[in-house]
């Protein structure tokens, strides 16, 4: 990846299709940037709508609450409330495939199949029948 | 993995010269970093005695811990096992045992003597702490005068096994330290070093890439037996990991879910296939390659069953700073966080946040992490060595009798 010309970094994403993005110094809201991806995928220009602290993540896009989010290409987690594209995604908004006791409606315990994968809830299948969620 | 070689295309790949790395080679063959004499107590009642003689003699170092009483069954094997381990380390010239009772001790003492290096057995019953510490001292005295004359010879990598573990994660290991590390540990598999990861409840999530990655069918069927276990072992509890995966520095530091944790922490594990799957602190040799052990994502817990396995040097990356070291391995820090490099300085060796805005890539990091790996292996003192950060933690797996 090439750094744009003097500047460093503010905020990376893994892949470019990562719905999530990593701040790698504070970001504050109203400033607007070019998100570049570690897979050299097309960048994302996102105008920061919250305080995002670095280390922490912020919305490439709009994400629906339900929206399975991915990180790495890899899922990490079901948005437990809205979050608009530049917005602050963390426990207050999103939480793990595992271990869920149905706070979200339709959702059920998971455990690992015996692949070692997580069974998706019904509720992840049935998003993504409607739209690859 | 090929996308994140273009990050790093900018970067000059030095030409840099081949290691000079040298070690202390013990009677089976083994080679080590270091040359301590061990005071090893086989239980609680024996940690006064043991520490009586390691303050007496310089140069020796105790391992107090709080088992070794009635423990049973595959418990009582592992502390035997990480007791053995840690006296057999190649990093350890010698060892004294010291145990309350002549049974116990002798066998802990047993399994250390097969490496063929000097061991002097002590018990406490029918002598008391004072004339144990006087005759223990003694053989301590004659282990480190020895072990002071060894001389460190020319050793290679493929002589060596390492282990690696991250903590007090936060995101900025997923993107930068452990991709980092990553390729350090690619180049020393190929190099031919054995290199240990774990982490067994830290792969939730991301389990299903470490089976991939398994070199055959076998291992694969017996990596998701032991991590399928685990999780089954912990829902027996009626409980779950949430609250304690991701931890509250965790969480301080970005990471949300176990899922995000765990797929920034299999970045550190590079991109070589994974040739060994093995249980808590099974012993490891050189050229094994990557290796996967049964362990607790503890940082003290993990380490220790590192250097009972027999790794003689451990890379720890950390996000928001933990602090872990281990008495007898070099424990070696890399972070990556620019707040915790300036924050906690004196706790890192090696410095990455630089590779976090992308002023360097991932090739002139994995330079950085393995020109401090050779200079430590060389003798330089890591942050952990010098703050004296000598965790020594053995994984209890149930209630003694």
């Amino acid at each position: 990846m090439q750094k744009e010309a003097g500047v460093a970094h503010r905020a990376l994403a893994h892949k470019s299709t990562d719905d999530v993005a990593v701040a790698v110094s504070d970001l504050q809201p109203g400033e607007t940037l070019t998100i570049e991806a570690l897979d050299g995928g097309k960048p994302h220009k996102v105008k920061v709508l919250e305080a995002v602290p670095l280390g922490h993540k912020i919305a490439l896009r709009d994400l629906p609450e339900g929206h399975v989010v991915v990180e790495y290409g890899e899922k990490i987690g079901r948005m437990t409330r809205a979050v608009k594209k530049g917005g602050y995604v963390h426990v207050h908004n999103i939480r793990t495939l595992r271990w869920d006791y149905g706070d979200m409606p339709s959702a059920r315990r998971e455990t690992p199949d015996a692949k070692g994968r997580a069974k998706a809830t019904a509720s992840q299948k049935a998003g993504a029948k409607k739209g690859g969620r | 993995m090929a996308k994140a070689a273009k990050r790093s295309a900018s970067s000059a790949r030095g030409k840099a010269a081949p290691m000079q790395l040298t070690g202390y080679r013990r009677p089976n063959g083994a080679v080590g970093v270091r040359n301590h004499v061990v005071v090893l107590p086989v239980d609680d009642l024996s940690n006064a005695a043991a520490e009586g003689v390691a303050r007496l003699i310089n140069g020796s170092v105790a391992l107090p811990h709080p088992y070794g009483r009635l423990q049973f069954g595959e418990d009582l094997e592992l502390t035997f096992r990480t007791l053995s381990g840690h006296g057999a380390n190649p990093n350890v010239y010698g060892v004294v045992v010291i145990g309350i009772e002549p049974k116990w001790t002798e066998r802990v003492a047993e399994g250390i003597a097969k490496t063929g290096k000097p061991v002097e057995v002590f018990s406490v019953e029918r002598h008391g702490d004072l004339n144990t510490i006087n005759a223990a001292s003694r053989a301590a005295y004659r282990l480190v005068q020895e072990a002071s004359e060894v001389r460190r010879e020319p050793i290679s990598p493929s002589e060596l096994v390492l282990s690696i573990k991250c903590g007090e994660s936060d995101p900025t290991l997923g993107l930068a330290g452990n991709p980092a590390q990553g390729r350090a540990v690619d180049r020393l598999v190929d190099l031919g070093a054995s290199v240990i990861f774990g982490e067994t409840s830290e792969l939730t999530g991301g389990e299903h890439l470490i089976a991939e990655r398994c070199a055959t069918p076998a291992l694969k069927k017996k990596f998701q037996a032991v991590y399928s276990a685990y999780i089954r072992m912990i829902e027996d509890q009626g409980v779950d990991l949430l609250g304690s995966q991701p931890t509250e520095g965790n969480i301080r530091g970005g990471l949300s879910t176990i899922e995000e944790k765990a797929l920034g922490n299999i970045q550190k594990t590079g991109s070589r296939p994974v040739s060994g799957v093995i249980g808590y602190a099974e012993p490891v040799k050189p050229g094994q390659g990557l290796v996967f052990m049964n362990s607790s994502s503890a940082g003290a817990e993990h380490v220790t069953l590192c250097a009972a396995a027999g790794s003689v040097l451990h890379f720890f990356t950390t996000g928001q700073g933990n602090v872990v070291g281990h008495p007898l391995i070099p424990v070696i820090k890399v972070s990556p966080n620019p707040i915790t490099c300036s924050t906690m300085s004196e706790h890192i060796d090696v410095p990455l946040p630089d590779l976090l805005v992308g002023e360097i890539g991932l090739d002139e990091a994995a330079d950085r992490i393995m020109n401090v790996f050779e200079r430590t292996v060389n003798g330089r003192l890591t942050a952990a060595e010098l703050l004296r950060h000598n965790e020594f933690v053995i994984t209890k797996l149930y209630p003694s009798a």
